[in-house]
């Protein structure tokens, strides 16, 4: 098995665990971890893709490095919007277990 | 090869970077100017929009601009095709429209700077910016960039008032539209990894019928669909529509969820022109009518009027979908493929100005009377006429009666459909038109009816915001009078015209 099957491989497992996180969960919290790691299987691949030089053939293709630390930078803006809105849904509530949405204090 | 920058594609440029400046400038001289700032951009970005179009109407060819003069698959390419230029029109004229009204709905007070008015006005220019960004993005990582703006710009205007129940259907949007995005990043990396490129060009030069390009597809696919709220995902657009104040709901509404709309046709028409799967596309106009029957009959089951607008939405979106069997044809030049293709992006565009039209009606009324249940609305009609019938003007258009917008374009899918010899889409077009033309006139009929006793109003509201909501309405009318043949604008840029050029 190559590395590049191996690290492909485990980015799909990331990807995979991540949307079954993502979907099964009813806690917010774990909605965002679960995406997070979706992202990592994808950022990983991305690495995979440039570890085999998609583009031309190339050995060590770099443009798929740069879209990754653009796609953390979306990922990381993404995580604290996430996190902000339970911050603040957690003051509107004072933590109260309401609805679907909220966990357990 | 992609072809050279064209003269003019610096415009395309403005057209994102006008919005955006108006944010930096917003947020530097603080939020008693974001409101001035954005209503002075507003006409200045209609200018560039209607350049934009105008210049690829002239030219009849696809405006391009490299940035920093590197090609693709090097540098990044922003192509403005017709589509592009009549959907960024469209959203321009809405924008406008949208500030108009909301100048009064959420004033900038004098003096003090308060946060909702600050990050309103700032998030509507993002939001303009980026979709701006996505109709004229050529490569599928930079759509993806733009499409988050787009979420992280739409999702907190579902919370503005920042009470429990926005923030929790923002966050459920936010949580349906990463879950989306994120799909759609991994279609990218699969297609990149297959390909060695992203640019939508190159890209449909170098894609083959493939496991790994069918898989790219659907994965892109699917995510665009929990972002443009296609039955079975629209779990998260009532709350969040219905929850939102009037205009950001006329924004999310009209025109964000056209985005994610406007990238499948991209991924379906431009992408993979030469591999059309007739299964897939079946299987995207089922949704597509699933969406119809369910929104519109939830529809008529709502007692507020937000709730019923949002629902509405869904079943709207739903017509969009229903080009896709229609107009994705395995060889090219079908009559009837052209006209359900104008089709669907006049639905796109006559629903952005009706659905626009309709919240903000009835955030009017909901200011008006201090509630939007439907049952309470008698005698409404005399009160706000002007907000009555603009209502139905775009209840017109999404009944599919003449003369609207709706009508022209659902007659194009009805007739595509029975051209096609696909005669099941007819009939679902038909009956949503019914059942559309039920939950409007369930509304109509109340607000039409005198109120027993004489009604207290909450507020006044001025005849200046109901003059902008009979114009966002008039629009979807106006498009009525396009003639039923397939549009030219629309043309310029589809991929079996570039067929034909050599390459």
């Amino acid at each position: 098995m190559s590395d590049a099957m191996l690290y492909g491989l485990c980015g799909a497992v990331l990807v995979g665990l991540g949307l079954f996180g993502l979907i099964v969960h009813p806690q917010p919290l774990r909605k965002i971890l679960a995406f997070n790691l979706i992202g990592g299987g994808v950022f990983l691949l991305f690495g995979v893709v440039a570890r085999r030089g998609a583009a031309a053939g190339l050995a060590g293709d770099p443009v798929p490095q740069a879209l990754v630390i653009t796609g953390l930078v979306v990922a990381f803006a993404a995580t604290a919007l996430a996190v902000a809105l339970q911050v603040r849904l957690f003051q509107e509530t004072g933590g109260r277990p309401d609805g679907q949405m909220d966990s357990r204090p | 090869m992609p072809g050279s920058a064209t003269a003019g594609g610096f415009l395309l440029i403005f057209a994102i970077a006008l919005p955006l400046a108006g944010v930096l400038f917003s947020l530097a001289l603080g939020g008693r100017y974001a409101e001035r700032v954005a209503l002075i951009l507003m006409p200045a970005g209609v200018v560039v929009a209607v350049a934009i179009g105008a210049t690829v109407w002239h030219t009849h060819d696809v405006l391009q601009y490299f940035v920093g003069n590197w090609d693709p698959p090097l540098g990044v390419a922003f192509r403005a095709d017709g589509l592009s230029a009549t959907m960024m029109v469209t959203a321009a004229l809405l924008i406008c429209g949208i500030g108009l009204f909301a100048r009064t709905q959420l004033p900038v007070p004098r003096g003090v700077e308060e946060r909702a008015p600050l990050v309103f006005w700032t998030l509507l220019l993002t939001v303009w910016g980026a979709l701006n960004a996505v109709f004229v993005g050529g490569d599928l990582f930079n759509l993806y960039v733009a499409l988050e703006l787009l979420t992280f710009a739409a999702v907190p205007l579902v919370s503005l008032d920042g009470r429990a129940q926005t923030l929790r259907a923002a966050f459920r949007y936010l949580l349906f539209a990463l879950f989306g995005s994120i799909l759609y990043l991994l279609g990218a990396v699969v297609l990149y990894g297959t390909y060695g490129t992203l640019d939508i060009v190159l890209l449909s030069g170098r894609i083959r019928a493939e496991p790994a390009a069918w898989a790219a597809i659907s994965l892109m696919t699917s995510g665009l669909l929990a972002k443009a709220a296609l039955y079975p995902l629209h779990l998260w657009l009532p709350p969040a529509h219905a929850g939102a104040p009037a205009p950001a709901s006329a924004v999310l509404s009209g025109l964000v969820v056209k985005a994610p709309f406007f990238l499948v046709v991209r991924l379906w028409f431009d992408v993979m022109p030469g591999l059309p799967e007739h299964a897939a596309a079946q299987v995207l106009g089922a949704l597509g009518a699933a969406a119809i029957i369910f929104g519109s009959v939830v529809a008529l089951r709502q007692v507020r009027l937000k709730l019923l607008i949002a629902y509405s939405t869904v079943a709207q979106i739903g017509y969009l979908f229903l080009m896709f069997p229609l107009a994705v044809e395995p060889e090219t030049g079908h009559p009837w493929s052209t006209a359900a293709w104008t089709g669907g992006v006049l639905q796109a565009v006559s629903h952005a100005f009706a659905k626009a039209a309709m919240f903000m009606a009835a955030g009017l009324i909901a200011e008006a009377l201090g509630h939007d249940r439907i049952a309470g609305l008698a005698g409404v009609g005399r009160v706000l006429p002007i907000t009555v019938f603009a209502f139905a003007l775009g209840g017109l258009s999404l009944m599919g009666l003449p003369p609207s917008g709706g009508f022209v374009a659902k007659a194009m899918l009805l007739t595509a459909a029975v051209a096609a010899g696909q005669w099941w889409w007819a009939v679902v077009v038909l009956t949503g038109g019914l059942l559309a033309g039920s939950y409007v006139f369930l509304v109509l009929a109340r607000a039409v009816t005198d109120a027993i006793e004489p009604l207290s109003l909450a507020a006044r509201i001025s005849p200046g915001r109901q003059a902008v909501v009979l114009a966002l309405a008039l629009g979807a009318v106006v498009l009525g009078f396009v003639p039923l043949r397939p549009l030219e604008l629309l043309q310029i840029g589809r991929p079996d015209m570039a067929i034909e050029a050599p390459r």
